[in-house]
């Protein structure tokens, strides 16, 4: 049991930074859009379904897809900002009325993607694995295509942080997510600010998706449990705190392989609501949140 | 008789009137009726009762509770547990009051929240209490294929929820007209003015959280009667915490029969297209609820108001010229 644990909690790690991104996204578009995206893990389906889809018929490798499916997301969540939260935000008189009010939008959405997707590519998995030789490591051997995965989303999460602290366009997100009014007299145009982050948030969910389907069967149905990851990671991390979901989605990952190895693979779903319902109660601004 | 004095002074008179007819209809339908007809009522009736008590709350105070489904779940289990053990007006209570325990323990941990994080929590809870109660029934007490439940007729069911809806309008009727509903709605207009006026709002919203739950796992309980087979899984559908909601800003919660008319629609519709349009359904439900929340946040029952006030002006414009001309004649 305890000789398992060093193996456990580095696939935790690898596991958590792709958790990592997924919070990324969903913290960027609750934080700067107010929107709680309960339909992310959708496009972290479409991102994995996209993939398959890809190679299976055009024969393009995985590593690749990023190049066609970021763009395609981000496009996706671009459009979904300006057409349907920026048209809702100018019809809610109070911000908690919009939040709610975005929250059940975001509940349709789900269902429209997944059904959408669910009709067009029907319900079972299909395993789209890459990479798959096995690389040894510190006694354990692990997949060569988990620690791609992995260092892929470590560098996309430093890169997302330092876009955001230290370029001009991410001192503007930053100035529209604590007082969008100020910072649109400041000069920032708030409004491709917000559609630009909805668009960032989908893609990041995307390339999560992307780098899930190297290593686990994907399907229409894998949307939801995403979502629910993400939404933990970022109630851990802090609602609108990018770098505290990032730590969040690690911290979370090692939990999830601990409970799976240790206790019982079963009850790695209610051990998340668990964490997130005690959370909630104790800090609910979480680890690294303002207030 | 003068048609629109009808309807202005005379309407609480019109308003019970059709009340009365609506309520006569129903008791005398499982007469008549084929039973087909008769679940969809009763489903309408239990979808009516959830909507209603989730506008109960909601409606009132601003805060959105997605934990109707957790309510809901906990009577229809309740009913799985307990079935053949005690008579069935007794579970119908023990659900409710079992929905409603929960729902104050909630409500006492969570309401001092933010809107946004009561909201996250009680979706959270209906996952949580969902995956383990089938963690639990299926892997401990050994229930791996869930629970059979008889059958009850048609007519008895129908006229069971037909009572837990006249008692559900009964409370909401009673609470609107309390000292409580009042300090309620001074809650949801500013909840921070209430605070200062001396209403301990957090109190009032857990009582209020807590009556609202009752009547869910009362559903719960009666609706257990239609289903064949019970397990954890399904009894915890999250759906459940989100068709009401949809049902109740579709008919419009500024009247008390709003939510009742969502219910009737989406009753309808869910009953007659869920099965002839499969994962169509589910893609029609998703687009529904997108636009009912962009175009129609009032609901019907508000877009009848602004229709009326629209209207009101445009024929008392037309009414004044026509006054005008004739004085013009004279």
């Amino acid at each position: 049991m305890i000789e398992a644990l060093p193996r456990l909690i580095i696939t935790g790690i690898m596991t958590g930074s792709i958790y990592g991104l997924l919070a990324m996204g969903l913290t960027l578009q609750y934080g700067v859009c107010q929107v709680l995206n309960i339909s992310h893990g959708e496009f972290v389906m479409l991102g994995a379904m996209l993939t398959w889809v890809l190679s299976a018929t055009f024969g393009i490798s995985p590593l690749l897809a990023v190049v066609i499916i970021g763009p395609l997301l981000f496009v996706m969540g671009f459009l979904l900002q300006i057409t349907l939260f920026r048209t809702l935000k100018a019809r809610t008189p109070s911000p908690p009325v919009f939040e709610g009010s975005a929250l059940l939008i975001a509940f349709g959405l789900l269902y429209v993607i997944s059904f959408v997707a669910l009709i067009n590519w029907g319900g079972r998995t299909y395993t789209n694995t890459y990479l798959t030789d096995r690389v040894s490591f510190l006694g354990t051997s692990f997949g060569l295509n988990q620690i791609i995965a992995c260092v892929i989303a470590l560098a996309i999460g430093v890169a997302v942080y330092l876009f955001l602290s230290r370029t001009r366009p991410g001192r503007a997100i930053r100035a529209t997510a604590e007082d969008p009014v100020t910072a649109g007299l400041m000069g920032v145009n708030t409004k491709m600010i917000l559609a630009f982050c909805f668009g960032l948030g989908a893609l990041l969910a995307g390339i999560g998706g992307i780098l899930i389907s190297w290593r686990t069967p994907v399907g229409t149905g894998m949307g939801f449990s995403n979502t629910v990851i993400a939404l933990v990671v970022v109630v851990l991390g802090g609602l609108g705190s990018v770098p505290g979901s990032f730590i969040a989605g690690i911290l979370i990952g090692i939990v999830s392989r601990l409970v799976s190895g240790l206790w019982e693979p079963l009850l790695i779903v209610p051990v998340y609501y668990a964490i997130l319902m005690v959370l909630l109660l104790v800090k609910p601004a979480g680890l690294l949140g303002k207030k | 008789m003068d048609i629109t004095r009808l309807f202005t002074t005379h309407r609480k008179l019109l308003a019970g009137g059709s009340l009365l007819l609506i309520l006569i209809f129903l008791a005398t339908f499982p007469l008549y009726g084929n039973p087909y007809y008769i679940r969809l009522l009763t489903t309408i009736l239990m979808y009516a009762v959830l909507a209603m008590s989730w506008a109960m709350f909601s409606g009132a105070t601003g805060y959105m509770s997605l934990a109707t489904a957790a309510f809901y779940g906990v009577g229809i289990m309740t009913r799985a547990f307990l079935e053949g053990t005690l008579p069935f007006p007794v579970i119908i209570v023990i659900g409710g009051l079992l929905a409603s325990a929960l729902a104050f323990l909630i409500g006492l941990v969570t309401l001092r929240l933010r809107g946004i994080y009561f909201a996250i929590f009680t979706f959270g809870f209906v996952m949580f209490i969902g995956q383990t109660a089938h963690y639990i029934d299926a892997n401990i007490l050994g229930n791996a294929w869930g629970h059979q439940i008889p059958l009850m007729a048609p007519g008895p069911l129908l006229y069971v929820m037909l009572g837990l809806v006249v008692v559900t309008l009964l409370t909401i009727y009673f609470i609107r007209r309390s000292r409580y509903g009042l300090a309620l709605l001074s809650i949801g207009g500013n909840e921070e003015a209430a605070e200062h006026m001396g209403i301990n709002t957090t109190m009032a919203k857990v009582i209020l959280f807590t009556i609202s739950a009752v009547f869910m796992g009362a559903a719960g309980v009666i609706m257990a009667s239609a289903m064949i087979h019970v397990e954890a899984q399904g009894a915890f559908n999250v759906f459940n915490s989100f068709m009401p909601i949809l049902m109740a800003i579709f008919g419009g919660m500024g009247q008390f029969y709003g939510p009742v008319i969502g219910a009737a629609v989406f009753g309808y519709l869910d009953r007659m297209l869920r099965v002839e349009l499969g994962q169509y359904f589910m893609l029609i439900f998703g687009i529904i609820l997108v636009v009912v929340i962009m175009f129609l946040p009032n609901g019907i029952t508000g877009l009848v108001t602004t229709l009326r006030d629209k209207l009101g002006g445009v024929i008392a414009k037309w009414r004044k010229g026509g006054q005008a001309e004739q004085h013009a004649d004279t």
